[in-house]
């Protein structure tokens, strides 16, 4: 017996919206990006069970999309991070607001 | 008859432009012979022209035409640029290039002196242009250009020295009064348009022939008729639009009598007679013409007794003699109103020169109590002015006597109402001038020397030449020759109206109009009665002079008394009947009153500036809330985009559901 395709999109939901949350909620830089990640990865979830359910690829392609993107974007963010810490000493978001007018 | 292509015919209102265009463009590093030479050359190049077709112009042949250009088509509908001359337009044609060359030269020696000699010659070489556009325009709406044309060219003249409070208040008089005037053409134009669904002059005449003349009823003829009237009204200065005119004297004077006198207050003689057709047509409107013209003369000339300054007796007499050809035109005596234009245009352009003459020569000064004895210095201007005035006052064999007991003599046949109106205005005119002659020339002192010198003189903000002087003088012949030459018209000027010469000439115009032929107009009925009328008038005219002669020579300490004698009456006529202080009451000031408190304060300030303002105001306090959005904060961003998706997500599961 197969697992309903909605038990696999309440667990996509339930862990997108702990992205969210944390990434609400946290003010280290480092979080927020695992959080993003998290996200990134609860819609994963969701388009892998759709996949599975209407036997079709294209939602498996996105997938790798979706994960070649987090891999540029992880690159790029941690450079960032990095770049930030060494300038500000701090990884706290909050004080990171220069561009505020 | 059918019109024959004429190519000259568009030269004579382009060269004038291109004098002007020349003058206005490059007058101002240019010398002042170079400027006069270009004025001169192009005004008088038309004049030949005119002359050349005059020549050839024979009053059996068809009139001329030439189109220009086409302008507007729409539909059936079509206006096009089109030159036309017949006799009526030959006539005008002259008298506005001959009386008009004359004047530019005159100008020369007048305005010699003056800082913007180019822009004066640019500006009477415009209104040339626009001028000759009037009365040489094939259909309703070229004469309208023209006609907007003069009253810019009039607008810029009156206010030439626009430094002058005064002199820029009449030009923007002149304008205004003159816009009321056009709005009722422009309307009667619209009602041709609709009815008629042409403007060119030959196919509505053929249409209006056609209809029934509105005799009982008041029809659309009647209707266009007397909105005709209303812009003649406005351009020849009659009641109740006349107001303009005696201020528009603040503008030079070889423009009061160029545009003031000779031509342009003319237009509004000239529209109504090419309207004859429509005029007789409407019986309502004619006799509306005639009763205005019959009050405006005796009005203007009864305002025209008390005045003291120069020009101002004559702008009034300009507006009384007007009202003579409209009260032609209003008995259907359209070439008499014509030929009494034609007259009028010698001898009272020739009244303003000289006038302009004697200011030049007394150094800038208007007023007639501070002149007298003028004839033992300026000889000439005297004996000009003195035919302009026997002219005027309809003494023969002078021009104006001619053309006066024309009129007079169709008035009366029409009723005698208006045949006494004239004498009595006949009177009174042969009175001022003679008045005016007196104090001006007349007596053996020159008043004006000793108050010059009491005043220190060139205080006076008249035509003011800068150089003060006590000794008037004599004028220079480039401003005497144009004298000589307008006295000379003004005495022979009348013998082509001879034995119905004029009349005969014109008929084939104003043919159709009166539908009798020249020959069994009343002249034939009775001479006896027609001798006995010219007897009167001149003796009236006679009598005029007599008592300005006993009043202002012999016994000149009578005018004073007799004022003193009538008090409130004279108090009236010497501020021209507090017209002008009416007409202030009246519209000037709940115009000014109402634009200020509804139209400025109400609607400009209250409705349109204050949803303006409202609603940057409004976008500036929303945008001082919605500022607080942009904290830099990055969670409270993430957050809005949170919600946003919220609110998207929600708002599609809510309209799927559905």
């Amino acid at each position: 017996m197969d697992i309903p395709l909605s038990y696999y999109l309440l667990l996509s939901g339930i862990l997108f919206a702990c992205g969210v949350l944390g990434f609400l909620i946290k003010r280290n830089i480092i979080t927020i990006f695992m959080s993003i990640e998290l996200m990134l990865n609860g819609v994963n979830l969701s388009f892998v069970a759709f996949a599975a359910h209407w036997h079709a690829l294209s939602g498996q392609v996105f997938v790798f999309f979706v994960m070649v993107v987090a891999a540029a974007e992880a690159a790029v963010g941690l450079a960032i991070i990095i770049a930030v810490y060494r300038t500000r000493e701090t990884l706290n978001v909050d004080q990171v607001n220069l561009l505020k007018l | 008859m059918t019109p024959t292509l004429n190519p000259l015919l568009w030269m004579i209102p382009i060269l004038p432009l291109a004098g002007a265009a020349i003058n206005g463009f490059f007058g101002r590093k240019a010398s002042r012979n170079a400027i006069s030479a270009v004025a001169l050359v192009f005004c008088g190049a038309a004049f030949a022209v005119a002359l050349w077709i005059a020549v050839h112009f024979s009053s059996a042949s068809s009139p001329y035409y030439f189109p220009l250009a086409h302008w507007l088509r729409s539909g059936t509908f079509s206006v096009d640029f089109e030159f036309y001359l017949d006799q009526l337009s030959l006539v005008m044609l002259l008298v506005v290039t001959g009386v008009g060359f004359l004047i530019h030269i005159y100008s020369v020696g007048y305005m010699w002196d003056d800082d913007g000699y180019y822009r004066f010659m640019s500006y009477l070489n415009l209104f040339m242009f626009f001028m000759l556009t009037l009365v040489l325009a094939k259909n309703y709406l070229v004469m309208f250009i023209g006609w907007e044309g003069v009253g810019l060219a009039s607008y810029l003249l009156i206010g030439f020295w626009f430094t002058k409070d005064s002199a820029a208040a009449a030009g923007k008089k002149a304008f205004i009064v003159n816009r009321i005037g056009d709005f009722g053409f422009l309307i009667a134009l619209f009602l041709m348009i609709k009815h008629f669904h042409s403007l060119d002059f030959t196919a509505v005449f053929t249409q209006v022939s056609a209809w029934p003349t509105e005799t009982a009823s008041v029809g659309i003829l009647t209707a266009i008729g007397l909105l005709l009237m209303v812009g003649a009204a406005g351009k020849s200065a009659q009641i109740p639009l006349y107001v303009w005119l005696p201020d528009a004297m603040e503008g030079p004077t070889p423009v009061s009598a160029l545009i003031h006198a000779a031509t342009m207050v003319t237009a509004g003689v000239y529209m109504v007679a090419r309207s004859s057709v429509i005029f007789e047509h409407a019986p309502t409107a004619m006799t509306v013409v005639a009763i205005i013209g019959t009050l405006t003369a005796l009005f203007a000339a009864t305002i025209g007794i008390a005045q003291t300054d120069i020009k101002k007796v004559l702008a009034y007499s300009t507006v009384s003699q007007l009202g003579y050809m409209f009260m032609a035109c209003g008995v259907g005596a359209f070439s008499a109103g014509i030929f009494h234009l034609m007259t009028h245009a010698f001898f009272k352009g020739l009244l303003f020169l000289a006038a302009g003459s004697v200011i030049h020569g007394v150094g800038g000064e208007q007023d007639m109590r501070k002149m007298g004895g003028l004839r033992l210095y300026m000889p000439w201007t005297f004996a000009t002015m003195g035919i302009a005035t026997l002219a005027i006052a309809g003494i023969p064999p002078f021009a104006g006597f001619w053309s006066k007991d024309e009129i007079l003599w169709r008035a009366f046949g029409a009723s005698w109402v208006y045949w006494l109106s004239g004498v009595i205005t006949a009177f009174i005119t042969s009175f001022y001038m003679f008045r005016l002659m007196y104090m001006t020339f007349g007596g053996d002192d020159y008043r004006g020397a000793a108050a010059q010198e009491a005043h220190g003189h060139g205080g006076h903000g008249h035509d003011d030449h800068g150089h003060g002087h006590g000794e008037p003088h004599e004028s220079p012949w480039v401003m005497l020759g144009p004298l000589v030459i307008l006295a000379l018209l003004s005495v022979i000027g009348g013998f082509v109206g001879y034995g119905n010469r004029f009349e005969h000439f014109l008929a084939p115009v104003f043919q159709g109009a009166t539908g009798i032929a020249p020959e069994t107009a009343p002249e034939s009925a009775g001479s006896t009665l027609e001798y006995l009328l010219m007897g009167v008038s001149v003796s009236v005219a006679g009598l005029g002079w007599f008592l300005a002669y006993l009043l202002y020579s012999r016994v000149p300490q009578l005018p004073a008394r007799i004022a003193a004698g009538l008090g409130g009456l004279y108090r009236a006529v010497v501020n021209k009947y507090y017209i002008d202080e009416l007409y202030a009451v009246l519209f000037v000031k709940p115009l000014i009153d109402g634009s200020t408190t509804i139209l400025w304060h109400g609607v400009d300030q209250g409705v349109i500036d204050a949803a303006v303002n409202d609603s940057a105001d409004a976008a500036r306090h929303m945008s001082d809330e919605l500022r607080h959005m942009q904290s830099g904060n990055l969670r409270s961003y993430a957050g809005w985009v949170a919600a946003g998706g919220a609110v998207v997500i929600a708002y599609m599961v809510w309209m799927g559901v559905r």
